[in-house]
């Protein structure tokens, strides 16, 4: 296994720093994201899973170049790209693509589908016409798109109908690392399995990297091969997917796990691992972020903040206690 | 976009009222632009003018009656309605290519860009509009293309504003983020994908505010600080007549007067209709 594996993307120690006003003068900083960390692998999908607020979405825009961090590295294609604008990466930006959450908001409601798919093309290649129109015409197959529909207008599309256009818009140059960012989770739930079943079709067809935003656990183990899970800007722990569902070791991720409705087992039956509010990341406590909220925590876990602990087997956790679970 | 196009002209004709007003206001443009045609004399041909006609009330020869010179009031007016609207639809335009391009960029860009355009923008609207168009005017003295200038300045603010605000919301959308994203540049994000979502907005405040420079070019040639005297507007025409309104040559006056009401009022019909029709909250 290892031996196919080979790195794509290098994130390493990536903090992203907001500014932002307390009062009329005060300025505090907003840590976003903490020394993030992780690889993602040719061919394989790493699923990034958190609450809203973890700082999921802001790694997606760093990468993508959205965002500049503000200490760290991204490397990419032998490049570090963390502080560089999608402007300033020139050639490897055609490489990375996002689909984004919200299929209403991410086509320009003023343009054509052919349009809207079209711009990556006249940007990044150099294409003719006749070439364009053979790309766009392959990949609406793919997706699952009439030729018809590249005549009109977004407004004229269902939900499912524009996630797949806005999925062929981030295939279209044929990308190394495709970011997804929630794309399911506007859509409605007969949709979601649809949009996911294209996208594991699409993965095994074009061997495609993905990195796939989420909050929805129960997602993740359709698609992933590893996971990592986000904690207040942090990675809490990192796993395969079969190892992580099998044996997660971070109170967070048994939390996220006792969430998912099961139609197997009861209800919401350790209500106690789900009190309590996500602490501000603003004023960050010294010690475990996750420590207001842990059914585990002794002092010691206010005391220091812990580190991320390779746990063997590729399996990393960030927990004082990881020793006695 | 011709079917969208059809669409909304067609959801414009259901309203009878506009109908009127899309109506009434073609046909004064038609006289507008070929006032040659239309009128019985060139009012400022002065080899046609005798003044042994003059201050004849409505009669057969004179429709709306003559002024001091013996002037066709008629004619007058269908060669004033063209300074009017020409000054109000130059002027219009022109604030709409300042004030739009400025709140795109003000919006898009932000910080010390939208502070400066912004605040000289707050700085205008605290004095009066008629107030700084009097200021510029009595600094520079009347002409066409003078007036059409200080009304520009009076009126770029608002489509500023109306810009930036809409730029706002529309920068974070996901499109402008996904264009971004791509590699395209500020400019063509701004010009190419944030600008035809910001238009709607502006036509509609752009066919208000017409009328509003018409009246305000009107009340500056009443005050005589407006067009020249050689090309009067509709203002213009009813300052002259104001002069002699108390000796009972009204119609000098009040014709002028009315088809400056007609005119600001049909076009205010159009606006009306046209803010209906492209309010994103009550269609789609």
């Amino acid at each position: 296994m290892s031996q196919s594996e080979v790195k794509l993307l290098e994130v390493r120690d990536v903090e992203k720093i907001f500014s932002v006003k307390v009062g009329s003068f005060e300025k505090k900083d907003l840590h976003a994201l903490n020394k993030v960390s992780f690889d993602v692998f040719k061919g394989k999908t790493l699923s990034l899973v958190g609450e809203s607020g973890c700082g999921k979405t802001t790694i997606g825009k760093v990468i993508l170049g959205l965002y500049e961090a503000t200490n760290g590295s991204v490397v990419f294609q032998d490049k570090d790209i963390a502080k560089l604008s999608p402007a300033q990466r020139g050639i490897s930006q055609k490489d990375i693509q996002m689909i984004f959450q919200d299929p209403y908001s991410s086509l320009n409601p003023r343009k054509k589908i052919k349009t809207i798919l079209e711009q990556p093309l006249k940007i990044h290649t150099k294409m003719k016409k006749k070439e364009r129109l053979a790309t766009m015409l392959s990949l609406c197959d793919d997706v699952g798109i009439d030729h018809t529909y590249l005549e009109r207008y977004p407004h004229q599309f269902s939900g499912g109908q524009r996630q797949r256009i806005a999925i062929a818009r981030a295939m279209i140059l044929k990308p190394e690392l495709i970011l997804a960012d929630e794309p399911i989770s506007a859509l409605d739930v007969s949709i979601q399995a649809q949009i996911l079943n294209l996208m594991m079709d699409l993965k095994d067809k074009y061997k495609l990297t993905t990195l796939f935003i989420t909050h929805d656990i129960s997602v993740v183990k359709h698609l992933s091969d590893y996971v990592a899970v986000m904690y207040l800007g942090e990675i809490v722990e990192y796993a395969s997917k079969d190892e992580l569902f099998k044996n997660p070791k971070h109170p967070y991720t048994e939390m996220l796990f006792s969430t998912v409705p099961d139609i197997r087992t009861p209800l919401a039956t350790e209500s106690v691992l789900k009190t309590g509010e996500i602490q501000s990341p603003i004023d960050l406590p010294q010690g475990c972020f996750f420590a207001n909220r842990c059914p585990y925590k002794v002092d010691a876990c206010e005391q220091s903040h812990p580190e991320l602990v390779d746990l063997g087997n590729k399996h990393l956790a960030r927990c004082p206690r990881i020793g006695e679970f | 976009m011709k079917l969208f196009k059809n669409e909304l002209l067609i959801e414009y004709f259901e309203d009878k009222l506009a109908v009127v007003g899309l109506f009434v206001f073609t046909l004064l443009c038609i006289f507008a632009l070929a006032p040659a045609i239309f009128s019985p004399q060139n009012p400022y041909d002065l080899a046609q003018l005798f003044l042994e006609n003059s201050f004849q009330g409505p009669n057969q020869n004179f429709l709306l009656g003559t002024d001091e010179q013996g002037r066709d009031i008629l004619s007058a007016i269908m060669y004033g309605l063209r300074v009017s609207l020409y000054v109000g639809l130059a002027s219009t335009i022109l604030s709409v290519i300042i004030g739009f391009s400025l709140g795109l960029i003000s919006g898009y860009y932000g910080g010390w860009v939208d502070t400066i355009i912004m605040r000289i923008a707050d700085i205008q609207l605290s004095f009066p509009a008629i107030l700084i168009a009097l200021i510029i005017m009595a600094l520079w003295g009347a002409g066409i293309g003078k007036i059409i200038i200080a009304i520009t300045i009076v009126n770029w603010v608002y489509y500023a504003r109306t810009a930036r605000g809409v730029v706002l919301s529309e920068k974070e959308k996901d499109y402008a983020q996904s264009a971004k994203a791509l590699g395209m540049r500020n400019f063509a994000i701004i010009f190419r994908e944030i600008m035809p979502n910001v238009t709607a907005p502006i036509i509609v405040i752009a066919t208000v505010r017409i009328a509003n420079a018409i009246i305000l070019e009107a009340t500056l040639s009443f005050l005589g600080l407006g067009v020249p005297i050689t090309e009067p507007s509709l203002g213009s025409l009813i300052a002259n007549g104001y002069q002699v309104l108390f000796s009972g040559y009204w119609w000098t006056s009040v014709f002028p007067g009315i088809i400056l009401m007609v005119l600001i009022i049909s076009i205010n019909l159009i606006g009306d209709r046209t803010r209906d029709i492209m309010n994103p909250r009550l269609k789609r």
